[in-house]
């Protein structure tokens, strides 16, 4: 039909159908916020966007340094072949790898795209290692382990590697928990979402592989 | 080149860092699949969809896709996030002030989990889908034109709703919550200030409102808890009408008790208080939900032997070596009662544990069982008739990808139980078969029962890895009988996407996509379901549905109901094909003629039947089709 009506007019008609849909779609959807229990809630206007909550420099600095409390993890089940004994170690080795490597480009990309660097300013690291280590060594995250620990994990073998892995690999997990404590502990952070359920994932996954491999451990003679 | 132009190079140059180089250069690559594990099928169709947000490939088998009701813009990023000062400063250098100009595929790399669908709860017509940024009720009447009728602004996360009544629930675990719903979060201190700071206006907890006027919904109540509620699961005793109960499951961290007087998550030795190691129990009058409160918090983890609140661990048996100390379960992530057997299932971090709810208020643990294969229990369903439980291990949280073909199909699974006498035993794991890209989030998700008689059937959510629908009838051979799924959201890097909640209500599966919207499809017939089973599946009609308050389903004697049983009969063999023929026959003269003397027919058929119930093997069935023929209606 449109067709044939000419210019001005079709405008015009066209003018008419936005007016017409707009109104249908004000009175069929509206946006409401609730007050606090008891207050009445309010309505927004159509044009209320969503908006993203403050970020602040804790958030980052919990991503950076997980990235390279992670890569530890990876190294450190890297080691495994020709020292690794127990099969069920091999395999929750593979699986710590797995998902630790997975969450280090989570945390890569959430920085990225964020306009943030990955790797964290020396002044930010713990300093808590520093007797432990050489000077050619980056700083440590809680929990990591020193030069040492890791030159006497490569030198290990059979059932001495997978006493020191089981050891190492709980004392750094308990680390991760302690950097998911101290985020939250810091007034303003952990409130963007991605990172929130990030820290939170990581809190209580890490606790069940502790759990795990102090079973491990455990059965140990 | 002006400097306009440079600066757009620079702007142009920084995003596709930004959104393809993370993908590639710097990351991880994956591990290989473990040896001696196997991983999911690389050759299915589903695993090389093209990409796309709304313009992705799909696949399908068994499901019709009816329509996609996109996710409202009033939850979708319009401002830019203005802590990032490198972004907003080349897009403000560009002259680009609104926000709204961001490139979509940057907006979608920020915005992400902040604005996620989640958990999806239905009453009569409407359908309440909620979100980390607060909530959206559509009208479902027509499930093809469904309309969004509020958009609830209440951001917290998850958002996971139930719904009972006039009453609405929705699950608030997240620092930027608030009592009055703002959006506004809390202000970061100056750089380098530690220590909690205390909120008298942060709200975590389970927010309840009215929504006798469903586009005008109001807080009534909002209960704080010491750890949030991450979900929550409506619970109502079939023997107190006045109240109703909700389960709290918090799983992140305690807050302090200078923010929320009592709160502290000492370890249990040194603090018996301790807010780890237990569940909310809020009693709710349904007349005053203004006096909601908890009444209970009970230590369903203890060791009833020794009292010991931290009785369980998912390493089985605690260690005798002295050295080594398990910290143990602290924590459900969820819990699905099932009051008409009186028992809830409950995922709860390192365990899958059963507990006797006949008094709701005081629920009582009585089994638990880890798996070696188990990262995170997530969630838990019964089947109808209470025999088998299906678990599910959140393996990766859901943000990850770890559908991949190096992933082993024991991770990240389905676990079937059998429960007899109040204990469980392990029968199979199952994964989706399909493997899904390195850019799509996919471990097992949230599902529910579909109605269809003789069989037990599960569709349920794999995030980006699709729907996918299950048989478990046979818990150690669970098959796949119908999926859907899309490409990833973007090719390189990814964008958490995909179903969150999969859920049947009243002849339709909807589905809760992360990013997308809200999904809805239709069961259609293929070799492995008959569109007679499909019609006795809409033959079951509820008021509500809140998936993790399990309701017994009840088939009423329909006509449809007896051929669903003739074609699984048929297809097992359990009654000879003469016999098949002979009762199809029967029912489809009663269906024609609607007279009496036909369902007097279907009635001796019924007797006969009950005869060769015993010699059958699949005797269960017959004895099923005999009972609805007995006293059949239309």
């Amino acid at each position: 039909m449109l067709r044939n009506v000419s210019g001005p007019r079709r405008a015009f008609l066209a003018a008419c159908g936005l007016v017409l849909f707009s109104a249908v779609a004000a009175s069929a959807q509206v946006i409401v916020q609730p007050g606090a229990p008891g207050q009445p809630s309010k309505v927004l206007p159509a044009s209320t966007r969503a908006q993203l909550t403050p970020r602040s420099t804790k958030d980052i600095e919990f991503m950076q340094g997980m990235i390279m409390h992670h890569a530890q993890a990876v190294e450190m089940v890297a080691l495994m072949p020709g020292r690794v004994e127990k099969e069920d170690l091999r395999l929750l080795g593979a699986r710590i790898s797995q998902s630790q490597a997975d969450e280090m480009n989570f945390m890569k990309r959430w920085l990225m795209a964020r306009g943030e660097p990955t790797e964290m300013k020396m002044e930010h690291m713990s300093h808590d290692d520093m007797d432990d280590m050489d000077m050619s060594q980056h700083m440590l995250m809680p929990g990591m382990l020193s030069a040492k620990q890791m030159e006497a994990l490569k030198k290990s073998k059979g059932a001495e590697f997978d006493r020191l892995f089981l050891a190492g690999m709980i004392q750094h997990h308990g680390g991760a928990l302690t950097m998911v404590k101290d985020l939250f502990d810091t007034a303003g952070a952990g409130q963007d979402a991605q990172l929130f359920n990030f820290a939170t994932d990581v809190d209580s996954g890490q606790r069940a592989e502790i759990k795990i491999m102090q079973k491990m451990l455990g059965e140990k003679p | 080149m002006n400097r306009v132009q440079s600066l757009f190079c620079l702007l142009t140059i920084s995003l596709l860092f930004a959104a393809g180089a993370m993908a590639q250069g710097q990351l991880e690559s994956a591990p290989p699949l473990p040896s001696g594990m196997t991983g999911s099928n690389a050759g299915d169709p589903r695993f090389k969809l093209t990409p796309g947000i709304y313009d992705a490939g799909e696949s399908a088998m068994g499901l019709k896709h009816i329509a996609l009701y996109k996710k409202p813009d009033a939850f979708q990023l319009g401002t830019t996030d203005t802590a990032s000062s490198k972004i907003q400063g080349a897009l403000g250098s560009l002259g680009i002030g609104d926000s709204s100009k961001i490139p979509a595929p940057m907006q979608l790399v920020l915005a992400q989990l902040a604005f996620a669908n989640s958990d999806i709860a239905f009453q009569g017509n409407h359908l309440f889908q909620g979100n980390f940024y607060g909530m959206n009720i559509y009208d479902i009447s027509d499930p093809a034109k469904a309309k969004l009728l509020t958009t609830l602004v209440c951001p917290g996360g998850q958002g996971d709703p139930s719904v009972y009544k006039n009453l609405l629930f929705m699950s608030v675990e997240m620092p930027n919550g608030r009592l009055d719903c703002g959006t506004q979060a809390f202000p970061a201190p100056e750089p380098g200030a530690h220590g909690p700071a205390p909120q008298k206006d942060r709200f975590r907890g389970v927010r309840i409102f009215d929504i006798s006027d469903i586009k005008n919904p109001k807080q009534v109540a909002a209960i704080q808890t010491c750890r949030g509620s991450h979900t929550h699961t409506l619970v109502v005793d079939p023997n107190d009408k006045e109240n109703v109960y909700i389960y709290v499951s918090g799983t992140s961290f305690v807050r302090p008790g200078e923010e929320l007087a009592g709160c502290s998550g000492g370890t249990p030795d040194k603090d018996p208080n301790t807010a780890l190691f237990r569940i909310d129990v809020i009693k709710v009058p349904v007349s005053a939900p203004d006096k909601a409160t908890i009444v209970s918090s009970p230590r369903i983890f203890m060791d009833s032997r020794t009292g010991v609140v931290n009785g369980l661990n998912n390493g089985g048996s605690h260690s005798t070596d002295g050295i080594t100390k398990p910290s143990d379960t602290d924590q459900c992530h969820d819990i699905t009662v099932y009051s008409a057997i009186g028992l809830a299932a409950g995922a709860c971090s390192g365990n899958g544990i059963i507990l006797d709810i006949k008094d709701p208020a005081n629920p009582k643990r009585v089994d638990a069982v880890n798996d070696s294969n188990y990262a995170y229990w997530h969630s838990a369903a019964f089947s109808n008739d209470g025999k088998k439980v299906v678990f599910t291990d959140e393996w990766g949280g859901g943000m990850g990808a770890r559908c991949r073909a190096n992933d082993p199909n024991k991770w990240g699974a389905d676990a079937i139980f059998n429960l007899k006498d109040n204990k469980l035993s392990f029968a199979s794991y199952y994964k989706l078969p399909a493997a899904q890209g390195d850019s799509e989030n996919c471990v097992a998700h949230n599902g529910s029962l579909i109605p269809i008689p003789g069989r037990d059937i599960k569709v349920q959510a794999w995030y980006q890895g699709g729907v996918s629908v299950m048989d478990f009838t046979d818990p150690n051979n669970v098959v796949e009988i119908a999926n859907f799924d899309r490409g990833p959201i973007d090719p390189n890097t990814l964008i958490l996407g995909g179903s969150w909640s999969a859920y049947w209500y009243n002849g339709h599966i909807y589905s809760s996509e992360i990013a997308r919207g809200l999904d809805v499809f239709d069961l259609v017939p293929t070799e492995q379901l008959t569109q007679n089973e499909i019609d006795a599946a809409k033959t079951v009609w509820v008021s509500e549905l809140n998936v993790q308050n399990q309701q017994r389903i009840v088939w009423p004697n329909k006509l449809a109901v007896a051929k669903a049983y003739l074609d699984q009969l048929e297809r097992s063999k359990g009654l000879a094909p003469e016999r098949v023929a002979t009762i199809r026959q029967a029912i489809a003269k009663a269906e024609t003629s609607k007279k009496k003397k036909e369902f007097k027919e279907l009635k001796s058929q019924s007797a006969s039947l009950q005869t060769d119930a015993s010699s059958s093997s699949d005797s269960a069935r017959v004895s099923a089709l005999a009972e609805v023929l007995k006293n059949a209606v239309l």
